[in-house]
C-alpha cells in the first residue's frame, strides 16, 4: 500500500513540469513551433540586411556591414584556423583561472563553519569583492604584463567571488538536522564536512561556479582587449584598428555563443550530477 | 546496561537580543530510563521536550544538573545515542542503502559485513525493493522508515525519537506506529534498544511505552511518571488503555486550563 503511495508521486510531479516538453505529439510539430519562435530574430537579421545594402551608403556600410558579410568574414577566419586560434586562447584562459578560483570552495566552506576565519576574513573580503575586476586592470598590466597571467588573474577575480558568496550561502543553508544526523551517526568532524555539508551545500556551489565562469567570461574578454596579444576579446580589438567591422561582428557572436555554450553544458552538468537537488529547489 | 539517568536538569536559553529576558525551558527534571525500556517524554508543543531528547543527544547542553548513560555523563553526539529526526534528515543524495549504511561507514565496519546489516534492516521496515530509491522518490512513511532503519543500523544503546510520527498524515501515522509496537512485541526483552520518544500524542504515547514521563508546560518539569504494564501488542480497545488514556488526557488538560 505504501510503495503505491511513493511510485504515484515522482509520476504526478512528472506530469506537472514535464508538460511542456513532453505532451507534444510528433517531431514535425516541434519543429514548427522552434521555427515559430525565431520568426522575430529572422525579421531583425532580415531588416539588418535591407538596411545595410539598401538603405547606407558606400562609406557608412562599413560601419555596419550586412549579414552576409558577416557570414563570410566568419568562414574566412574559421578556415584560416583565427577563429579557432583565439577560442582556444581565451578558453584556456577561463578554464586556468577556473581551477585557481575553486580555492573559493573551501575558503568559503572555512568561512562558514568556523566563527574565527569568518570573523578575520569578511573585513578583508568585503573590502575587496565590491572593487569589479576590470578596475584590476591597469594595476594587474604593470604586476604581470601583458598575456596570460594578467589575463587570468582578472578572470579569476570574476570567477573567485561569485562561487565564494555561493558557497558560503550554501553551508549556512544546510539543514541543522542533517548535520546533526551525521554526528549521532559516528561522523567525525572532516566527515561532516567532507559526505555531509559539502555535498548539502554542492548544488548552491555548482550554481556559484556557473555564474562564476559568466562572469569571468565576461571579464575574459575585457582583460584581452587591451592585456593580450591574442584571444577573442583581442581579435576584436584588433579587428578594430584595421575597420573589420564584420570581423568585430564574427568576435562579438562567437563570445556570445560560447558563453551560452558553458552555461547550459553547466546546467546539463548538475542535472546528471545532482539529480536528488532537483525535487529540492523545485 | 544502558540506563538513562536525568538529575536535576535546567536548561535556559539566554534572549535572542541583549535586552530579552532569559527563557526558563526545562526546570528540575529528574527522571530514569531503566535497560531496555521505552520511555515517552509527552506534552504539550513548547513545553520542552525535544530540547530535553536534544540534550540526550548530546546537540546541547544543560545549563546545569546532569544526564548520564549507564553513569557516564551525557558528552557530544556519538552513535551509541543515535536520534530519529521528526523530519526524516535523510541525506537526499544517497540511495535508501547509502542512507541507511552511513553509520556503518562512519564506525568503519567491513564492507561485507555493511551489506548484510543493511539487508536486514531494509527488510526489518519493509523496504525490500527500495534499496536504490532517493528519498524525495519516497512518501513520508517510507523516508522515515528509512531513518529508523538509519538509526538501528549502527546498533546504539539508546535510541532516541523525536516526534518520529507527527510529520505523517494520520493514516500512515497510525500504521507506523502499529508497527512500532508490532517491532516491540515481537522482540525479547533482551533485545529491545532503550528508547525515548517525546510525542504530544497520548495515544501513541500508551501505544509503544514501558514508561510516560508527562511535562507540564513551559517551564516543562516532571509532573508525572507513569508506569505501563499493558500487555504487548497493546490494543485501544482494552479498558485498560482507556482509563489510561482519560488518566493521561485530565493531566494534559489540567495543564492546558492553567494557560487558558
Amino acid at each position: 500500500m505504501n510503495g503505491s503511495i511513493a511510485n504515484k508521486r515522482p509520476a504526478a510531479a512528472e506530469k506537472d513540469f514535464g508538460m511542456v516538453s513532453q505532451a507534444q505529439p510528433g517531431l514535425a510539430r516541434r519543429l514548427a513551433r522552434k521555427a515559430r519562435s525565431l520568426a522575430f530574430l529572422v525579421f531583425l537579421l532580415a531588416l539588418w540586411q535591407y538596411a545595410s545594402t539598401s538603405l547606407l551608403d558606400e562609406t557608412t556600410r562599413t560601419l555596419l556591414p550586412p549579414p552576409t558579410q558577416v557570414v563570410s568574414a566568419a568562414w574566412e577566419l574559421i578556415v584560416s584556423g583565427d577563429l579557432f586560434r583565439h577560442l582556444v586562447d581565451s578558453l584556456r584562459r577561463e578554464f586556468m583561472a577556473f581551477i585557481f578560483a575553486l580555492i573559493a570552495v573551501p575558503l568559503g566552506i572555512a568561512i562558514s563553519w568556523w566563527a574565527l576565519v569568518e570573523e578575520q576574513l569578511d573585513p578583508v573580503m568585503e573590502l575587496l569583492r565590491p572593487i569589479p575586476p576590470l578596475a584590476w586592470i591597469p594595476l594587474s598590466i604593470l604586476w604581470f604584463g601583458i598575456g596570460d597571467t594578467q589575463n587570468e588573474f582578472i578572470i579569476f577575480l570574476g570567477i573567485f567571488f561569485p562561487i565564494l558568496l555561493n558557497t558560503i550561502s550554501g553551508v549556512k543553508g544546510v539543514e541543522a538536522n542533517l548535520i546533526r544526523a551525521a554526528r549521532c551517526l559516528g561522523a567525525s568532524e572532516w566527515k561532516v564536512l567532507n559526505r555531509v555539508v559539502f555535498r548539502a551545500a554542492l548544488p548552491q556551489i555548482m550554481t556559484g561556479i556557473r555564474v562564476g565562469l559568466g562572469v569571468g567570461w565576461m571579464a575574459l574578454v575585457a582583460a584581452e582587449l587591451v592585456g593580450a596579444t591574442s584571444g577573442l576579446g583581442f581579435l576584436i580589438n584588433d579587428a578594430r584598428t584595421v575597420l573589420r567591422t564584420d570581423y568585430i561582428i564574427v568576435g562579438m557572436a562567437t563570445i556570445g555563443l560560447v558563453g551560452l555554450l558553458i552555461d547550459s553544458l553547466l546546467r546539463q552538468l548538475m542535472q546528471v550530477l545532482l539529480p536528488w537537488s532537483k525535487a529540492h529547489s523545485r | 546496561m544502558s540506563t538513562v539517568n536525568v538529575n536535576n536538569v535546567r536548561k535556559v536559553y539566554p534572549g535572542h537580543a541583549a535586552q530579552d529576558e532569559p527563557v526558563l525551558a526545562l526546570e528540575n527534571i529528574s527522571f530514569e530510563v531503566g535497560h531496555h525500556e521505552f520511555c515517552s517524554i509527552l506534552g504539550h508543543s513548547g513545553c520542552g521536550k525535544t530540547t530535553l531528547l536534544n540534550m540526550l543527544a548530546g546537540f546541547e547542553k544543560p545549563t546545569r544538573g546532569e544526564m548520564t548513560v549507564d553513569g557516564k555523563p551525557v558528552g557530544d553526539p556519538c552513535w551509541q545515542r543515535t536520534v530519529v529526526f521528526q523530519d526524516y534528515a535523510l541525506f537526499p543524495w544517497m540511495t535508501v542503502a547509502q542512507n541507511i549504511g552511513f553509520g556503518l561507514e562512519m564506525r568503519k565496519v567491513a564492507k561485507d559485513r555493511q551489506k548484510a546489516v543493511v539487508e536486514r534492516n531494509i527488510e526489518l521496515v519493509g523496504l525490500k525493493g527500495f534499496e536504490n530509491r532517493y528519498p524525495h522518490q519516497l512518501s513520508g512513511g517510507m523516508k522515515q522508515r528509512v531513518s529508523i532503519a538509519r538509526a538501528l543500523a549502527v546498533d546504539p544503546d539508546v535510541l532516541l525519537m523525536d516526534e518520529p510520527f507527527a510529520a505523517l498524515d494520520a493514516q500512515n501515522r497510525t500504521l507506523m506506529q502499529q508497527e512500532m509496537g508490532r517491532i516491540l512485541a515481537a522482540s525479547e526483552p533482551a533485545h529491545r534498544k532503550t528508547m525515548v520518544l517525546v510525542t504530544h500524542s497520548i495515544e501513541e504515547a500508551i501505544l509503544l511505552s514501558d514508561r510516560i514521563i508527562v511535562l507540564t508546560r513551559r517551564p516543562g518539569r516532571v509532573k508525572a511518571n507513569i508506569q505501563v504494564d499493558l500487555p504487548r501488542p497493546r490494543n485501544e480497545d482494552n479498558p485498560q488503555f482507556q482509563s489510561l488514556k482519560t488518566q493521561l488526557r485530565d493531566l494534559i488538560h489540567d495543564e492546558f486550563a492553567v494557560e487558558h
